[in-house]
């Protein structure tokens, strides 16, 4: 491919390559503070490509493939290149990563114990995870958490974290603008833009930590906090698992170690600073 | 060196892993990847000195592997419960066939659907078995549906409620509609019982099938890793049976599928180095065109060679039915595109 670089994010090397020149500079700006070392092979392959040639000029489209190619995924415009990128990067590991249980969650650590929060897209989960980060705790990702199956242990995998909406302006109003992205008006999630981790989640993206609580929060409602049993965690958690069923046996040993070592509750809360001081409540119970 | 062939001769033993520079996974590691043929890689050069994060990755492809062979094998085990109070004979086709037989291919190959042989007089009752045991018709176009029916060699493809697998019933190998007409009852006749209890094609009529499936069926898509079964098939039973070739040859003759075993012979020889004897060793200009179809790969793992492409994807409609019908066939899908 014409356009190419190479990332690692946690354990997953990417190369990535492209047709078009400015996806790959976008990555490169977001992922800038990331080790890099060219000597280690790809795990991982992303392509962003035009259907057909002249659709590199012509209303260029950025279809995204790699060694996995969902059929259906729409294109999205130029200008939405680097979200196309990271949805891409997502894509490949979600469906050909199996050393670890994917569990779709954000996660931040503090001491070497980390809070999981589960949920689906638009319970805050990645705001959480992100205005947590901006705190005392390390980030380690806003997407994926990766279970260790032999361990127990979990994984950082920090991309760049995904701001939608009214996140963006929330976070843009703490963080130092050098630290966010371009701003990707109108994309089929609404408006996305990212930011870069702090220096303390990219450094230790290497170090795991134990899993000490287990969050599954809801945006909206009164503030409120409800205890959930082993057996309802670990049904949620299969279902936000890209492969769960893939790993077999191991993925149902991980995944009943985790809830069963792990308090699990469900929060709902009006605003990020009721879900922050909910989070952090918990944290301390489940702490002593 | 293009990736594709350095993935042709870490499988063929002609390169060893340790001679590939980092970049040079890169590559290998895309192309066995769209080839479907990372975790038969990782099998092959599980003893190799590798890079930690190759021999990490490799490693997983192993293990994920097993785990899907394992679920491979569940599947033919539901399909031998349903069919089971009926006494409905089912042959294992292709990688659970392997799987199940215990042949050295399987050592890391996907394995997709579940394709069974039955008797065409059985196929009836082996559907509505089925359809009692929760599976249920994927196609929802009627023509499609009349098309398997009439014209193909299986079933609609029909996929399990619960557990999302599908299973190809098939009553012969190659479509009814097809130039050539392999023995289907010999097939079913001849087959031979696995330890497991299945019951898989003979020898010889496996190499048949894996070479029709291959060669005169398709547009040669997935044909390096059919070709890597057919070498692993031949070095298996070769081995097993110092009479082995002649059986073959007997056995192709029979199917009306010599010209595709012998060419699948060949290239077995020349892309994994396959031990062929004597008479079976020969030459074929069209060969050359085989292989540059199996090795059309560029190093992002992407298909290169559109036209020739083309060409065997026409090729594959022209073997599977004859010229009107195809005409037909083509105007009734170009209108309801």
């Amino acid at each position: 491919m014409r356009h190419r670089t190479r990332i690692a994010v946690g354990p997953v090397q990417f190369r990535v390559g492209s047709d078009w020149p400015e996806p790959i500079a976008a990555l490169d700006r977001l992922y800038a503070a990331y080790p890099q070392d060219d000597a280690r092979p790809a795990d991982a392959t992303v392509r962003l490509f035009a259907a057909r040639p002249w659709r590199r000029w012509l209303r260029p489209s950025v279809h995204i493939g790699g060694d996995f190619i969902v059929p259906d995924a729409l294109p999205l415009p130029l200008s939405m290149g680097l979200l196309a990128a990271e949805m891409a990067m997502n894509l490949q590991v979600a469906l050909g990563w199996r050393r670890h249980m994917l569990l779709h969650a954000s996660a931040v650590a503090k001491d070497g114990r980390a809070l999981i929060m589960s949920g689906e897209s638009g319970s805050g989960k990645s705001t959480l995870a992100a205005l947590l980060g901006e705190g005392d705790w390390r980030l380690m990702g806003d997407e994926f958490t990766l279970i260790d199956p032999a361990s127990g242990d979990a994984l950082a995998f920090p991309r760049a974290v995904s701001l939608k909406n009214a996140a963006i302006a929330e976070m843009a109003s703490r963080v130092d603008a050098s630290r966010l992205g371009p701003l990707l008006a109108g994309t089929p999630k609404g408006d996305i833009r990212h930011l870069i981790p702090r220096g303390n989640a990219i450094a230790a993206m290497h170090e795991p930590a134990r899993p000490a609580l287990l969050l599954f929060p809801r945006f909206g409602g009164e503030a409120a906090i409800e205890p959930m049993g082993e057996g309802e965690a670990f049904v949620r958690l299969t279902e936000s698992s890209t492969n769960y069923v893939t790993l077999g046996e191991a993925g149902f040993v991980a995944l009943t170690r985790l809830v069963r070592e792990t308090p699990a509750f469900g929060i709902s809360y009006p605003d990020s600073a009721t879900g922050i001081a909910l989070a952090e409540q918990l944290w301390a119970e489940a702490a002593r | 060196m293009s990736a594709v062939q350095t993935l042709v001769d870490l499988l063929a033993g002609r390169r060893a892993a340790v001679d590939l520079g980092p970049r040079d996974w890169d590559g290998v590691i895309g192309v066995a990847r769209s080839e479907a043929m990372l975790a038969t890689l990782a099998c092959r050069l599980e003893a190799a000195d590798l890079p930690p994060s190759v021999a990490a990755l490799f490693a997983d492809q192993r293990i994920a592997a097993e785990v899907a062979q394992r679920q491979a094998l569940w599947e033919a085990e539901m399909a031998r419960r349903a069919l089971r109070e009926q006494r409905i004979e089912f042959v294992l086709l292709k990688g659970t066939a392997y799987a199940a037989a215990g042949l050295s291919c399987s050592a890391g190959r996907q394995i997709g659907d579940l394709d069974i042989l039955v008797l065409q007089s059985d196929i009836g009752r082996a559907e509505n078995e089925l359809l009692a045991a929760e599976w249920e018709w994927v196609k929802p176009d009627p023509y499609d549906d009349a098309y398997y029916r009439d014209h193909m060699h299986e079933l609609p493809p029909l996929i399990h409620k619960a557990r999302d697998r599908m299973i190809d019933v098939h009553h012969t190998i190659l479509p009814r509609t097809h130039r050539i007409t392999p023995d289907a009852l010999a097939l079913m006749s001849d087959a031979v019982a696995t330890g497991s209890g299945h019951a898989v094609l003979c020898p010889a009529d496996m190499m048949c099938h894996c070479a029709a499936h291959m060669l005169a069926d398709g547009d040669l898509q997935g044909g390096l890793r059919n070709l890597w079964d057919f070498h692993c098939l031949t070095r298996d039973f070769a081995a097993a049976d110092p009479g082995f070739w002649g059986k073959l040859d007997a056995r192709a003759d029979l199917h009306g599928l010599r010209a595709p075993v012998r060419r699948a012979a060949r290239l077995s020889r020349d892309l994994y180095g396959s031990d062929l004897p004597s008479g079976w060793d020969g030459q074929d200009p069209g060969d050359g065109r085989y292989r540059r179809r199996l090795l059309a790969r560029d190093d992002w793992g992407r298909p290169t060679d559109f036209a020739l492409q083309q060409a065997f994807y026409i090729r594959s409609h022209w073997l599977r039915m004859p010229p009107a019908m195809l005409a037909r066939h083509l105007w009734t899908k170009w209108r309801t595109r």
